[in-house]
């Protein structure tokens, strides 16, 4: 799915930062081997990723549980619980977490996606101990207040005002998700539908909590100014001394999806909508459930097709044709169930939206057809290679991208295999790919369209006081 | 990311270093004001090109890139009368052709090589980002080179950016974030450059022409407004010689507009722009003691304490923790080059609007009346000083930090001093400057949304808050 992480203080750079987690695989290395991993006694993941230039760290924990694993009727459970992880342990008063962290001189968040939670501080050094202390006390040590689940129940609320309601292309990518998933978990919000979250209590986090929060479930993830040694024995010494939960499910389940019959199609029509948009989500693989080679084929596809000014779509669209302000397309494959493919384009003045998703379906329809030329797939590679070189600039993206991977079930050996897959792939499979997976069926499209007369469709209400479901 | 921001990101990219900036909260926010530095062991060298260019460069040879910064002192206040939008316009112009290269061209080369070049615009400065690979530096530099000095500002592809840059004013026009923070810079400072819209109106863009961006560029791409600093892969004798390629062949002199010292105006207002959204958006903010006066630092600390501070701070202890009332409460302190703010943002549903102001007024007021406590100031210089490393951990970072630091006038040494500086501020400077500061009977209020129980002419005043607040000191 896009980036539906929804994180505890809303910081634009974590977004940025998330951007680029949403696709790690689209990162990985030239050939080096960076990071090491080991497993402590109780079942919890350690990766270490060295960068000695700064005496500082990125520490994240991240358990292997999201949106997707909340049960019907609790929509934004997950979300809520990251929320409520700062309020108070035995050791820890009331809304203190992150003013220990900030008194040592470091800075922390958390944020949740539909298949991972993770919680992360950026710290000098020498404090990483104290950081690996309190967030393995927290692990199992949560208490909470009634008072204060209200309370910040009414903050996650604000949140989604924030973040959707107030923002009609917001909401049509909701509907759009909600219509592109028939029976996935994926359908839902990761920050949850308003009705539902108005409901959420403190048993209900106290649940997701005991259910899913233990080491046997997370991942430790280290990067900066440390060796492995000194990981291990600082985790050894906190999360190591936390028993494994042997009740947290060891199999991740969810519905999974039947057949697609039919294309999905739908308009949202809202006065604050400031241009006429036309979106296209597919559903894919990810790189979790593709066939080797498969999801770095879609990776190279949607970059040659989509990304950027030197793209095809921007090509014919914006420059030639003029349709569209802009337009373009992307491929997530970071799931644990599968991925999208999205395509959207934005109509130049006057243009109807039914001419920009022609022509971007014509383009698409050419690549099936013809694939792609050698001198394109090259550059799309040499491109993604650079990145990662890019990107080795950076402990808290290291960080990310092998604990996003991790979460999902993928290895440290494969996260660093990316850059030779990438390599590998033929114009043909770019081709093949484009062909088996650009299925109208399993599509949804979208217009937003400004509209006077339209009504803002803002769900804001609690429900009915007779709904059984959630009682 | 829905795809709508996928289709603002050309621009906003450009916008990047302060225009998303500006809608950060507090934590963010920090490294934007560009006021600190590590402990660490960090060489900053002073170059001097051949030709006499001046840069700061940090060699750092363990990762094969390098990274440039440089800005040019002019940015949006130099848009002429009826043509605001300029600046903006012209950072989305800058990787569309130059020299004999066509923007296709230009672009697949920059793709070819894998160079990242881009460029945003503040009210007092154009910035420039450049980063290479250091096997592709070579082509990269040439391709740099011929941007700064010879962009071909092709009619297409103004035409198209054009485009690009009305589409994104009509989103921009429909989020209550961003019509806040455009109405409050015009509600503070009327009949000045900084109050007019930095990405212009529907309007202005429309008449902006070909030839203004030719002559904007000849007037503010100069060597005397330069600063530049480079991170990385590279030595000072490598650099020299890349200084005087990319910068030397631009005019000694840059052609700048004269902007007049200002302040926001005094004596408190409120002013409510009507939208149909379920949430009201707030932004609020005062004038400020310019970056060199003596208490810049403590009003730094003491805005930490109020609103800076995420989570530690009182703001977001009173309206958040305490009530629920917003996800997003924060202060930031911003020096422009003409005028010094403190400003901040909440948002929260229609009916919490008052509320939250009424909140927010008090607090000002208490910490403007009482100062901080001492264990308050302890907590914000420990952060603040032990937080400073955070910003220099890559070279990006390392090289905006620098940047910053060099366009406000300051040398290299105060990377090691300003966490003196901070430790310094004792807790009467803090209660004298929090009184100096907030001054909450001149805040300037703007609200986007349909708050209820607001009144758009008069001031409300100022609500103490509603709940004890334990364990403050």
């Amino acid at each position: 799915m896009r980036l539906a992480t929804c994180s505890r203080i809303s910081l634009l750079t974590l977004l940025a930062t998330l951007m680029l987690a949403v696709n790690p695989q689209a990162h990985a290395s030239e050939s080096a081997t960076r990071a090491s991993e080991f497993k402590l006694s109780n079942g919890m993941d350690v990766v270490v990723i060295p960068d000695h230039r700064s005496p500082v760290v990125t520490h994240m924990v991240w358990y292997k549980v999201g949106a997707a694993d909340e049960v019907l009727g609790k929509s934004g459970i997950a979300h809520f619980l990251e929320h409520l992880m700062f309020k108070s342990t035995d050791k820890i008063p009331v809304g203190e977490f992150s003013k220990i962290v900030n008194r040592l001189g470091g800075q922390d968040n958390a944020f949740t996606g539909n298949d991972a939670t993770a919680y992360f501080q950026r710290v000098a050094k020498d404090r990483l101990g104290k950081m690996m202390e309190m967030e393995a006390d927290r692990m199992v040590n949560l208490r909470l207040d009634e008072k204060e689940v209200l309370t910040e129940r009414d903050v996650i609320l604000e949140e989604r005002r924030s973040r959707i309601d107030n923002n009609p292309s917001a909401l049509l990518d909701e509907q759009m998700n909600a219509a592109l998933y028939l029976n996935h978990p994926y359908h839902k919000p990761v920050i949850g539908w308003y009705r539902e979250m108005a409901q959420l209590s403190r048993q209900d986090a106290l649940d997701f909590y005991k259910h899913y929060y233990a080491p046997n479930n997370a991942i430790l993830v280290v990067s900066g100014d440390v060796t492995d040694d000194e990981v291990r024995k600082l985790a050894e010494a906190t999360y190591g001394k936390i028993p494994a939960n042997p009740d947290v499910p060891s199999v991740r389940h969810r519905p999974g999806e039947p057949p697609a019959r039919v294309a999905r199609r739908l308009v949202l029509k809202d006065p604050r909508a400031g241009n006429y948009l036309m979106q296209r989500y597919y559903q894919a693989p990810s790189y979790v459930t593709a066939k080797p080679g498969e999801a770095e084929a879609l990776d190279l596809l949607m970059k040659i097709a989509g990304s950027g000014s030197t793209s095809r779509i921007y090509k014919k669209l914006v420059v030639e044709q003029k349709l569209a302000s802009s337009a373009g397309g992307d491929y997530s494959g970071y799931g644990l169930d599968g991925g999208t493919i999205s395509l959207y384009g934005i109509s130049a003045d006057g243009v109807p939206l039914e001419k920009v998703e022609a022509s971007i379906d014509a383009v698409m329809a050419d690549i099936v057809k013809n694939g792609v030329t050698e001198q394109e797939l090259a550059r799309a590679k040499n491109s993604y290679l650079a990145d990662y070189i890019y990107d080795s600039d950076n402990q808290a993206t290291l960080a990310r991208r092998y604990g996003w991977n991790l979460a999902v079930g993928r290895t440290v050996a494969e996260v660093e295999a990316w850059p030779t897959n990438i390599s590998k792939v033929t114009t043909d499979d770019v081709k093949n790919a484009a062909a088996k997976y650009l299925d109208i069926k399993d599509s949804v499209t979208g217009y937003l369209v400004p509209d006077q007369s339209g009504v803002a469709q803002v769900d804001d209400l609690p429900p009915p006081s007779s709904s059984g479901v959630l009682r | 990311m829905t795809a709508f921001s996928r289709a603002a990101a050309k621009v906003v990219r450009h916008a990047a270093r302060f225009g998303i900036a500006s809608a950060l909260p507090a934590l963010a926010l920090l490294f934007v004001v560009s006021i600190s530095h590590p402990a660490a062991a960090m060489n900053i060298q002073k170059v001097k090109s051949p030709g006499g260019i001046e840069a700061w460069l940090v060699e750092e040879h363990s990762v094969p890139l390098l990274s440039l910064r440089y800005a040019f002192d002019g940015g949006n206040s130099q848009d002429p009368p009826g043509k605001e939008g300029l600046a903006n316009f012209i950072t989305a112009m800058m990787d569309e052709g130059a020299g004999d290269i066509k923007s296709e061209d230009y672009q697949q080369r920059m793709e070819n090589i894998a160079m990242r070049m881009s460029y945003d615009d503040s009210k007092d400065s154009l910035y420039g980002s450049f980063e290479t690979l250091t096997k592709n530096r070579d082509k990269a530099v040439e391709l740099l080179k011929l941007s700064v000095q010879k962009p071909r500002f092709d009619t297409d592809a103004v035409e198209r950016i054009k485009q690009q840059l009305l589409a994104n004013l009509a989103y921009a026009d429909k989020d209550p974030d961003k019509v806040a923070m455009r109405e409050w810079y015009a509600q503070a400072f009327p009949n000045h450059p900084y109050g007019r819209s930095a990405n212009g109106t529907q309007e202005t863009v429309a008449k902006i022409t070909r030839d203004d961006l030719v002559d904007f560029h000849k007037r503010n791409f100069a060597r005397d407004n330069l600063k530049v600093v480079a991170v990385g892969d590279i030595t000072a004798a490598e650099l020299g010689k890349i200084l005087d390629d990319v910068f030397g062949g631009l005019p000694a002199k840059a052609d700048l507009i004269p902007v007049a010292k200002t302040s926001p105006v005094d004596g408190g207002s409120q002013k409510i722009v009507e939208m149909g959204v379920p949430q009201s958006v707030a932004v609020f903010g005062l004038g400020a003691m310019p970056r060199k006066d003596p208490d810049f630092m403590t009003a730094f600390v003491v805005n930490h304490i109020l609103g800076g501070g995420g989570f530690s701070a009182k703001l977001m202890e009173e309206v958040r923790e305490k009530r629920g009332l917003a996800y997003s409460v924060y202060t930031y302190l911003q020096p422009y080059q003409h005028a010094t703010i403190l400003v901040g943002s909440v948002a929260t549903k229609n009916a919490s609007m008052a509320e939250s102001l009424s909140i927010i007024r008090g607090e000002m007021k208490k910490m403007a009346q009482n100062g901080p406590t001492a264990d308050d100031l302890q907590a914000a210089k420990d952060y603040l000083t032990g937080s400073y490393a955070l910003r220099f951990d890559t070279n990006s970072k390392i090289a905006s930090q620098l940047l910053g630091l060099m366009q406000e006038g300051f040398g290299p040494d105060y990377v090691e001093n300003r966490n003196k500086m901070i430790e310094a501020v004792t807790l009467e400077d803090a209660k004298r400057v929090a009184a100096r500061l907030l001054k909450p009977e001149n805040l300037v209020v703007t609200v986007v949304g349909k708050p209820t129980g607001m009144n758009a002419a008069a001031t409300p005043p100022v609500l103490q808050p509603a709940v004890a607040v334990p364990g403050r000191g």
